[in-house]
């Protein structure tokens, strides 16, 4: 497979043809903050937390769609960039109610762990405190809105690995949603297989398992990119 | 060595970051060698003195009385510290901003689901005016360290506590919730 060489902070990095900066990042051990990317699912470029500056453009472009070529060079760490992420994560808190304290995904959150790396100390926007529903329709899961930071992990993950598309955005702006079907409680969704993969993908609190109280929340979302790699096994 | 002068402060909280305070146990001992308690819940002072220290704020910006002594400490405050979720964000205290304008809730918990001859109380002075919305501290004065968690653990505000004490940063920013 053709080869390709850049640097990234500094580094001289080779890289496969096709591959994305964050993936060639991720091999050279480089670390940068996602949340809307997850193994396993396609690329949506939805969340900006990945953005880098490359050489030569003066936008900002997301790693996670990105593809390397032959000599770019990445900056992944700027100055800039730094506090673009750290304001995309306040803004994320900002949106919704994250209530952390009383949160089942408390302590075992991306978004969490997101602002501890992006060095957030607090908020500096005003909070929206937008009124969410949460629905307890269906009987194993619930998804609580308040939480929700529209990555579409869930959408792509019943789409992409169960293949049953049951869920998708609606709306615009701050009056996005996720829905189910064509916007009917969880529960009366007739394409859910309760298979539970949105509830591994999701990286905050905003789809649980019914019943879980707060921090009893255990999910793994690698559990997505081994079912997507296990099947490639197989067939 | 003199020691400074330190203040704590509960606004719109359940006092739960007082008693992660109050779990420093033994080394309260140290901290009151370091330091002169002059005013907040656990200290007999009526009204906020001027030049303290280092003071410590619980609890979110909920009512009149929380914005006003909020700009007062601030003018007699060197070091300001946001202590706790409801300080740094809203936390729950501010989960009433979803019911949007508090009058017409406590209309409806004291007068009209209550008893019907009750009415909201008010007492100029004596019990002060919920504000329209909650806000984190920093929404009301500028805030110098904040120190989130819910409660932040007694190790962590001891370790924010020594920081400042040495005159150093505080490091660890620690987590939400
Ligand atoms: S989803 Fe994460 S950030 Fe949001 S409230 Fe829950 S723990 Fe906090
Ligand atoms: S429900 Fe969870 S996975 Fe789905 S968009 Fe919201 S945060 Fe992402
Ligand atoms: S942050 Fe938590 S422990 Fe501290 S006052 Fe608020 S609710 Fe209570
Ligand atoms: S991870 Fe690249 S945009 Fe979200």
């Amino acid at each position: 497979m053709a080869a390709r060489t850049l640097t990234i902070d500094g580094r001289l990095v080779s890289a496969r043809a096709g591959e994305s900066i964050l993936e060639a990042a991720r091999d050279a051990g480089i670390h940068i903050p996602t949340l809307c990317y997850l193994d396993g699912l396609s690329e949506v470029g939805a969340c900006r937390l990945c953005l880098v500056e490359v050489a030569g453009s003066n936008r900002l472009l997301p790693a996670c769609l990105t593809p390397v070529s032959e000599g770019m060079e990445v900056q992944t760490a700027t100055e800039r960039l730094r506090e673009h992420r750290r304001a995309i994560v306040e803004l994320l808190f900002a949106e919704r109610n994250h209530v952390c304290a009383v949160c089942v995904a408390s302590g075992n959150c991306e978004l969490q762990n997101l602002a501890i790396q992006v060095g957030m100390t607090h908020v500096r926007y005003d909070y929206l405190n937008p009124v969410c529903a949460v629905d307890i329709s269906h009987p194993q899961f619930g998804i609580d809105h308040n939480r929700c930071v529209l990555c579409a992990r869930c959408v792509r993950a019943c789409d992409e690995v169960e293949g049953v598309h049951t869920w998708d955005v609606a709306g615009r702006g701050i009056h996005a949603r996720v829905i189910t079907d064509l916007g009917v409680p969880w529960g009366q969704a007739e394409t859910c297989t309760s298979c539970g993969k949105c509830l591994l993908a999701c990286p905050t609190g905003a789809i649980f398992r019914r019943g879980t109280s707060v921090a009893e929340l255990e999910r793994d979302p690698k559990r997505i990119a081994q079912i997507v790699a296990a099947r490639q096994e197989r067939w | 060595m003199s020691r400074i002068t330190f203040a704590t402060v509960w606004f719109g909280g359940c006092s739960g970051c007082h008693m992660s305070l109050l779990d420093l146990d033994a080394w309260l001992f140290d901290l009151a060698s370091k330091v002169e308690l002059v005013y907040g819940p656990l200290a007999d002072q009526k009204t906020f003195p001027d030049g303290v220290d280092l003071t410590l704020v619980e609890g979110a910006i909920a009512n009149e009385e929380h914005l006003a002594l909020a700009r007062e400490i601030r003018r007699k405050t060197r070091v300001l510290v946001a202590l706790g979720d409801c300080a740094v964000t809203g936390n729950v205290t501010a989960l009433r901003n979803l019911a949007g304008d508090p009058s017409g809730l406590l209309q409806q918990i004291y007068a009209e689901r209550g008893d019907p001859t009750l009415a909201v109380p008010r007492a100029p002075g004596i019990v002060p005016r919920l504000i329209e919305r909650v806000t984190p501290l920093h929404a009301a004065v500028p805030v110098d360290h904040f120190l989130p968690g819910c409660p932040p653990s007694a190790p962590r505000i001891r370790a924010m506590l020594e920081a400042l004490l040495a005159g150093a940063e505080p490091s660890e920013i620690g987590r939400f919730g």
